[in-house]
């Protein structure tokens, strides 16, 4: 239904959207993820023709949006960012006026009526969308894209500025929306994109930095490769967190140490990683024994697509062990670009897990962590 | 195109725009009908379409500013363009929404015209001359306008520099009067700004000259512009 082809789009010097290639099947509900500037807009902008990419080709239902932009537009429905809504028109007439801008064919009253429904914006059908609440412009906004019946959808963040049961009711109808229409739907809010779409595409400085499922990209990612254990050392004092740290990061194959709060009296967690080649549990097992440490707890953590966001628009890149078992799964993540270049990689890694760590609302009285 | 023409019909009469484009051009072509046609008390409406041209000067601007500038603004411009309409019918819908306007201030003409009947014989034929030389004028005017706008995002900026534009071609005739007998670089550039004379070639319709190819010098104007605005459009998006 959506093919991208090696697009390409610069802004002068700047390159927004670097050589992205992807395809939508009819009937997908594809999640655009990114953090802000990371090309998402851009991408989608570009999709629907508003403007040009400097490379590359885009087609809309084997259509050429650059060659036949009226035909491959006509199939197009667009949610842009900002709702483009006349603020001084009344609801209807701004829904009469798309309606013969798209030049829609359909039963204009019950099309309408229709439309309005599904937004739920019958109600306001006559008030001038001036006064109308942010989030009664942004269901505005959805109608607009929705009149003529697209067979595909695009919307750009559509439940911004929407009450949490407004946010339930857009994705509700989204999905079910993305029963009879390809929906491509960019966030950056990571359980709406989870609840929602069925494939995601991760884009980070305009690359294309994961594609696949979303249970499927998390399941991709080794669980031997982070894990949480709980050391109780001799002293039960800050020493034993720095020793511990330390002996911990000779084992083979662990990447990387961070010693997390105290969560008993004296006994530290440590979060740990490693580089996804080795199982290390053994050798720790055996290290603590030799130092007559006790391993109070073991967790091997499951990555939520959180992380996995996180980790891959921080750009500090995982490594994934290509599953045999799941092959129509193409999970390419560009890694350590810039940790190999920067030289104060650990520095910054530091700093990427406390971010992790204040993301996650329930260790609020975490306290920081030191290597 | 006629989506768009008739929502922004629609919009020049909400936003106020409509309003006080029309009281104003009524209310000074009014002015110059009573001042230079009835105090005279002559029927030649002729002195009063030459009044008029400085005035046009400053009220094409206020309907062509935010035509394509507010779209911007407020990013509605990304409705138009994703929509399955061409760039030429967008921006001829805004032209033509513009255009009309300013004929249904033009028409006032007839309403003079009526009280003239009633005191003596009009004289049509120059009076439709200007009618339509007024018109035509205008119809350039606002493709310069349109332009204007489009290149902008703000209203203001929009209508001053229409403005200034539309000022200096008003001037540039005057600029160059001098140079006719001067040098050769002056010579030439005499030529061409007289060739390229708006105020002239509207005067000689008001001396009772109805002259054809400065119609077709006022449509090409409009063509070129609308043109350029077009080319323009397409240009910021492979910017």
């Amino acid at each position: 239904m959506i093919e991208v082809r090696n697009v390409t789009k610069k802004y002068g010097d700047k390159l927004a959207v670097d050589n992205v290639s992807f395809k939508v099947e009819k009937g997908e509900i594809l999640g655009f993820l990114g953090p802000n500037g990371a090309g998402k807009s851009t991408t989608m902008n570009m999709l629907t023709g508003y403007i040009s990419s400097t490379s590359g080709q885009i087609l809309i239902d084997d259509v050429d949006i650059l060659e036949d932009p009226k035909k491959a537009k006509a199939n197009i429905g667009y949610l842009p960012e900002i709702p483009p809504i006349y603020v001084d028109m009344t609801v209807d007439a701004y829904l009469n006026f798309i309606y013969d801008l798209k030049k829609c064919k359909l039963p204009r009253k019950s099309h309408l009526a229709d439309v309005c429904n599904l937004c739920k914006i019958s109600d306001v059908r006559k008030r001038i969308i001036k006064n109308l609440s942010k989030g009664y412009r942004q269901r505005v906004g959805l109608a607009q894209a929705l009149i003529n019946n697209p067979p595909v959808l695009i919307l750009d963040e559509p439940t911004v500025g929407l009450d949490p049961t407004q946010i339930i009711e857009i994705r509700t109808l989204i999905k079910k929306l993305g029963k009879r229409h390809t929906v491509i739907l960019s966030s950056h809010i990571l359980p709406e994109i989870q609840a929602v779409c069925d494939r995601i595409i991760i884009i980070n400085k305009g690359k294309l930095a994961a594609d696949g499922k979303a249970d499927e990209i998390a399941k991709n990612i080794t669980n031997e490769h982070k894990m949480t254990v709980r050391i109780e050392g001799p002293t039960h004092t800050a020493d034993d967190k720095r020793v511990i740290a330390e002996a911990l990061k000779k084992i083979s194959g662990v990447t990387y140490v961070r010693a997390d709060m105290e969560r008993e009296k004296g006994i530290y967690d440590f979060d740990i990683e490693t580089d996804g080649k080795c199982d290390i549990r053994r050798d720790l097992n055996k290290l603590c024994t030799e130092k007559g440490w006790n391993i109070l707890m073991l967790q091997l953590s499951d990555l939520t697509l959180e992380d996995i966001f996180l980790k891959i628009t921080m750009n500090e890149g995982i490594k994934v062990e290509s599953d045999s078992d799941t092959p129509e799964i193409s999970l390419s993540i560009k890694d350590g670009e810039l940790i190999a270049s920067t030289g104060s990689a650990e520095e910054e890694k530091t700093e990427t897990a406390e971010e992790t760590e204040s993301e996650n609302a329930e260790d609020s009285e975490n306290n920081g962590g030191e290597e | 195109m006629s989506a768009i023409y008739r929502r922004e019909m629609g919009a020049f009469f909400t936003s106020g725009v409509a309003y006080v484009f029309l009281t104003v051009f009524y209310l000074i072509s009014g002015i110059f009908f009573y001042n230079e046609v009835l105090l005279s008390g002559s029927t030649d409406v002729s002195p009063m379409f030459a009044s008029m041209f400085i005035i046009i000067l400053f009220l094409i601007p206020i309907l062509t500013m935010k035509l394509l500038s507010e779209e911007k603004k407020n990013k509605t411009d990304q409705g138009l363009l994703t929509a399955p309409v061409s760039l030429w019918d967008i921006v001829l819908g805004k032209y033509f929404a513009a255009l009309t306007l300013f004929i249904i201030a033009e028409s006032i003409i007839f309403v003079y015209a009526i009280i003239l009947s009633a005191l003596g014989n009009v004289v049509w034929q120059t009076l439709l001359g200007n009618y339509f030389a007024m018109l035509f004028l205008g119809a350039a005017f606002i493709a310069v306008g349109l332009f204007i706008s489009s290149l902008t995002e703000n209203q203001m900026a929009s209508a001053v520099a229409s403005m200034v534009v539309l000022i200096l071609i008003y001037l540039s005739e005057m600029l160059v009067a001098d140079y006719a007998n001067g040098g050769k670089i002056q010579n030439v550039l005499y030529t061409i700004v007289t060739k390229l004379g708006f105020y002239s070639r509207y005067i000689e319709f008001t001396n009772g000259v109805f002259s054809l190819p400065s119609i077709i010098f006022f449509i090409s104007v409009a063509f070129l512009f609308n043109f350029f605005t077009v080319k323009g459009l397409e240009k910021r998006r492979w910017s």
